[in-house]
Formats: C-alpha cells, structure tokens, sequence
C-alpha cells in the first residue's frame, strides 16, 4: 500500500507538524541567535571581570584613591566631572541637532537634504583622536577670548567663575557635542520623517507655516524618539575617551566647581582612566577598574533608558 | 463670509505629469458643488489646489486661474498660508491630532492666529464649533480627552469642527464620509446641509447617493483615456446631472454603466 492511497496519518498529524522551514531560514535565525547571545555573554563578561577586579578597591583610601580619603569620593568626583561635561555638550548639540534634523527632514529641498545628511554622517567617522587634537589646538585658543570675556562680565553667574583656561570642561563639552552631534542628528532625523502625512497636512490646511506644522504636528508625534536620541547621545558622550582625555587639563580627578572655564573641573571617568592607566599597578588598578565599573553602569543605565522610551515611543505613537 | 470660487484653464501638475488639464468652473458662493468620477481621474488633485494645498507635494505646480470672490489665489503676492487659513479642508481619512485633547483639537486652527484667547472666548468657539459639527452632546463632558479616544465618525467630525472653528470662508472636503458608517455619514450630510447657509462647501465623493443628496451643482470628472489627464466632463444642476445630463459618459456613469 502506497502512502498516497491512505491519506489519514497524514490529516491527523498535520495539525501537530510544524510547517516546513526553510534552510536559509533557518540559517538565518540560528546566525542571528547565536549572535545576540555572543554579545550577551560578551556584555556579562566584561561585567564581571569590572566587578571582580574592580570589588578589591572598595577599601582603597589615600594614595590608592589617587589622593582622595576614600573609593567613593573618588568615584564620585569623577562621576561628577563625567556627567557635568555630558550634560552640557548635551545641552549644546540638542538644539543643534533638532534644528539640523528638521532642515534634513522637513525644510531643505530634496537635492540638498541628502548631501547635508551624509556630511553628518560623515561626522561620525572621524577618529576620536582627530577631535581631541583639533579640540586642542584649534578650537580652544578660539575659545579663550570669549572665556576671557564671560568671565569678565558674567563671573557672578557660578559658570563662568574662576580663573580662566581654555582646556576648560566648557571646551571638552563642545568637542563632546561635535562627537555625539551625528548619532543624535541621525535619530532625530528618522523621528521627524516619520510623522504621518496626514498630520502634517491637518496642520498646513489650517494655514500653519511650516514652523507651526513642525510645532503642531511634528513635534508631539516626536517627542519620546526625541528624548531617546538625546539619552543615546549622552550615552555616547558619557564613555568618550580620548579627546576629552587630550582637551581636559584637569589634573587627578580635579576640584568641585561649577565653572566650566577653568582647569580646575572635575575629570571624566573615561580621561581619567586613559591618563593614568599606564603608570597604574597594584591597587591604584582596582581602583580604576572600579571607575570603569562604574562607567559602564552608568552608560549602560542611559543607554537602556534611551532604548526603552524609543520603543515605549513606538507603541504609543 | 461665504465666498464663490471661478477656476479658468487650470492644469495641474505633478512634477512634468500633467494630472487634470484645463478645469473651468464656476462655484457659487452659499452652495454645495459635489465632484465626482472615476478613481484617479483628479478630483482630488482639483479640490487641493482650490486651497494652495496641492503645492506642499514636492514638485506640484499648477497654471491657470483660481479667483475666490474675484481674488486671484494664485497672484504672485498671495500668501499661501494666508489663503488655506480662509478656506478650510477636511480630508479623507480623520486626522485630529494625536496628543492634543478634544477642546485643543478644535482650538488648534485659532491658535495659530497669533492673537490671544481669553478663556472664554476659547470656550465659546469650541462650543459653537462642536455643535456646529453636531458632536457636542457626544464629548461636551470629555474635552479633555485625547481626540484620537473618538469613534472614527466622532473623530471626523471633530475634523469638520476644527475646520469651521476658525470660520473659513470655504469648506473642502475630500470623500468626509469613505471611513465612515451609515450613521456617521447620515450625521455628516446633515451637517452639510446645515452648513450651507454659512459656508461654500466643495465635496468629493464615490457616493452617487450621497452627491444627488446633498449638492446643488455636480462636476463630473473623467480620463480622456488611459494614461491621459483628467478632465472636467460636464459641470451642471445635481438634479440634471442625475436625470438627463449632457455628456453620455456622465450618463453611463451616474447609472452605473461605467466600464
Ligand atoms: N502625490 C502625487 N504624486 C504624483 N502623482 C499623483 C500624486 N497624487 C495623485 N497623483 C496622480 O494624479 C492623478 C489624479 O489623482 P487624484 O488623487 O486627484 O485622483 P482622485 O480622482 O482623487 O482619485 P480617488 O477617487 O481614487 O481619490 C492620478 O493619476 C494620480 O496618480
Ligand atoms: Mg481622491
């Protein structure tokens, strides 16, 4: 008896058979599988070696924290400096990058938004060290002037207090702005093409200019793709290394001030650790493990803070 | 207020395609005038460039005359912006805005006549709008709620509210009733009618039933053939668009006869 004449084993299994995969298919899956657990592995391993080598410098005090009575206000100074210095190039780029994205999106005509685009796209290629050396050299001493003159006539403002230095935080902030200035550009830019037609063109028929269909339509359907780009951009901002390490000439892990024009801010975590890691041994290593370990919480933290308000953003929008 | 729309040779492009060439017609002020035709011959395409909103396609341009109440809407020194704050458009599907309330989505269009709105005043336009556009009773005790919570009906009335909210001296609308159920779309043609009485209103509709129901004047739009532009076939009364039109293919689509 041939299987063709008896088709009933066959009706009953049916429903139980998964339908047939296909290889690629399943090449494909079991690729991106197997990649998404390498990289969670990876993540944990590195979590780990932070905390089991970064643990020890819990009791380390004085010259083992680098001068500071305790592993805390060590780490604390630090990431005073680290998120001081974020928050203002993140203060800086917003605004910029809102406006750059629009212009992309919204106002610039086909045949100019694609080139400018790609130029901030462009951005994002250039090495950190190339930021660090222009930051230096080329942007700084630009800057002192007008540090010069803030402080002269708006030194009552905590910002601009203090004695004047153009390797000041202010100048690292805006070298981090520059850095961070593509991903967040490229974020807002998907965010703002995305608004539906339909409410734009409720917004123009009422007789809004294109400002106020922006304003009407444009930005409340972005709102939360908006705050999740500026949080990975200050994700981005957070663990940048080398050009502030080369901007910044705050020296250990600096003084607690609110003046951004001086030497004297607090360091980043990331400066910090590229500026002494190479003369570190014994417990000062632990020590800046312990910074890194700290570091990497935070961005982490930022980072799935961005992440979650992007796809919270999705389902409601 | 109401204003009478005269269009003279007008074509319409999309980029170098030509969609509609040389639309003439007269639109008399206080009237309803219903479009019709087949799907892509441009009664859309027509309805947009009576307020300017054609040109926000990228590309799209139009040559030819738009006069309302003898002001040419295409002269150089017109103010497109100006021009679509004095004819309003409700379009296909509803569009309220997603995060605004109800009473915000009715006041939108006012507020961006940069002049200040007492409380009150505010009030007193959201109310007048929303019975004008006979969903008042439906939201009066939620305002505050989001427009996007309405029925699709509700929602699109909300539409026609905030249209006439800033009282427009046109009223477009492009197939208002296509998303919408025999009670919603019964609730939106009396609403027409009412409005009549203060406004011009040009619709778009697949409705046979409903363009002889709620309109006095009929255009009827066709392709001159496959891959050619559309055209204004026949402009007449509904009542003899319906009964004895002039063009046989207005005839044998009015009946049904349509290939
Ligand atoms: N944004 C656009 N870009 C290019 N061509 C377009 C665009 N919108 C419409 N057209 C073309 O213009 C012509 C008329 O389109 P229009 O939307 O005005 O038709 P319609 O009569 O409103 O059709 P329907 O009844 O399906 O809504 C069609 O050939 C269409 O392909
Ligand atoms: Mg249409």
């Amino acid at each position: 008896m041939s299987t063709t004449i008896d088709p009933e084993p066959e009706v009953e299994q049916a429903p139980q058979t998964k339908p047939p995969t296909r290889a690629g298919d399943a090449l494909f899956s079991g690729t991106a599988l197997g990649a998404g657990l390498l990289v969670i592995l990876f993540l944990a391993g590195v979590g780990a070696f932070l905390t089991i080598r970064g643990l020890p410098a819990l009791d380390a005090s004085g010259d083992s924290a680098y001068g500071e009575p305790n592993i805390w206000k060590f780490v604390g100074m630090l990431l005073v400096g680290t998120v001081y210095a974020s928050v203002i190039a993140m203060v800086i780029v917003t605004p910029l990058a809102i406006a750059l994205a629009l212009v992309i999106s919204h106002y610039a005509p086909k045949k100019l938004a694609k080139p400018v685009g790609y130029l901030v796209d462009l951005l994002a290629a250039v090495p950190s060290v190339v930021f660090g050396l222009w930051g230096l050299e080329v942007l700084a001493p630009r800057l002192l002037p007008l540090y010069k003159w803030l402080n002269e006539h708006a030194s009552w403002i905590p910002l601009f207090d203090g004695s004047v230095n153009q390797r000041s935080l202010l100048t690292a902030a805006i070298v981090l702005a520059l850095m961070a200035l593509p991903i967040v550009t490229a974020i807002l830019r998907e965010v703002f093409a995305q608004t539906p037609r339909a409410h734009e063109e409720a917004a123009l028929a009422l007789g809004a200019t294109r400002w106020e269909m922006v304003k009407l339509a444009v930005f409340p359907y972005a709102r939360s793709g908006m705050v999740a780009a500026v949080l990975l951009g200050l994700g981005r901002a957070l663990g940048e290394t080398m050009a502030v390490a080369m901007v910044l000439s705050a020296t250990g892990t600096g003084y607690l001030t609110a003046s951004i024009i001086t030497s004297e801010a607090p360091n980043t975590i990331a400066a910090f650790i590229a500026n002494y890691y190479a003369n570190a041994s014994g417990a000062k290593i632990n020590t800046l493990i312990f910074a890194g370990l700290a570091l990497f919480l935070l961005t982490f933290l930022v980072n799935f803070a961005g992440r979650w308000i992007a796809t919270r953003g999705q389902v409601k929008g | 207020m109401a204003k009478s729309i005269e269009v003279d040779n007008l074509d319409i492009y999309y980029g170098d395609f030509l969609a509609v060439e040389n639309v003439n017609v007269h639109i008399k002020a206080k009237s309803v005038t219903a479009f019709i035709g087949p799907s892509g011959c441009g009664k859309s395409t027509v309805l947009r460039s009576l307020n300017r909103m054609h040109e926000v396609i990228p590309g799209a341009r139009v040559s030819g005359n738009v006069r309302v109440d003898g002001q040419a809407l295409y002269a150089p020194g017109v103010d497109p912006v100006a021009v679509r704050r004095q004819i309003g458009m409700v379009f296909q599907r509803p569009n309220p805005f997603p995060t605004m309330s109800i009473y915000e989505n009715v006041l939108a269009g006012n507020r961006l006549n940069a002049k200040r709105m007492g409380k009150s005043e505010a009030d007193d336009i959201v109310e007048r709008s929303l019975r004008g556009a006979n969903l008042w009773n439906e939201v009066k005790d939620r305002l505050g709620k989001p427009g996007m919570g309405l029925s699709g009906g509700q929602q699109q009335r909300l539409c026609i509210a905030r249209a006439i909210a800033v009282e427009p001296e046109v009223l477009l609308m492009d197939e208002p009733c296509s998303a919408l159920d025999p009670i919603s779309t019964s609730a939106v043609e009396d609403l027409i009618h009412e409005l009549k009485s203060e406004y011009t209103i040009v619709i778009v509709t697949h409705n046979m039933q409903q363009a002889a129901r709620v309109s006095d004047d009929t255009g009827f739009f066709n392709l001159k053939a496959v891959g050619e532009p559309g055209q204004l076939v026949e402009f007449n009364p509904t009542t003899k668009v319906f009964s004895n039109p002039d063009n046989e293919a207005t005839e044998a689509y009015v009946s049904g006869r349509f290939g």
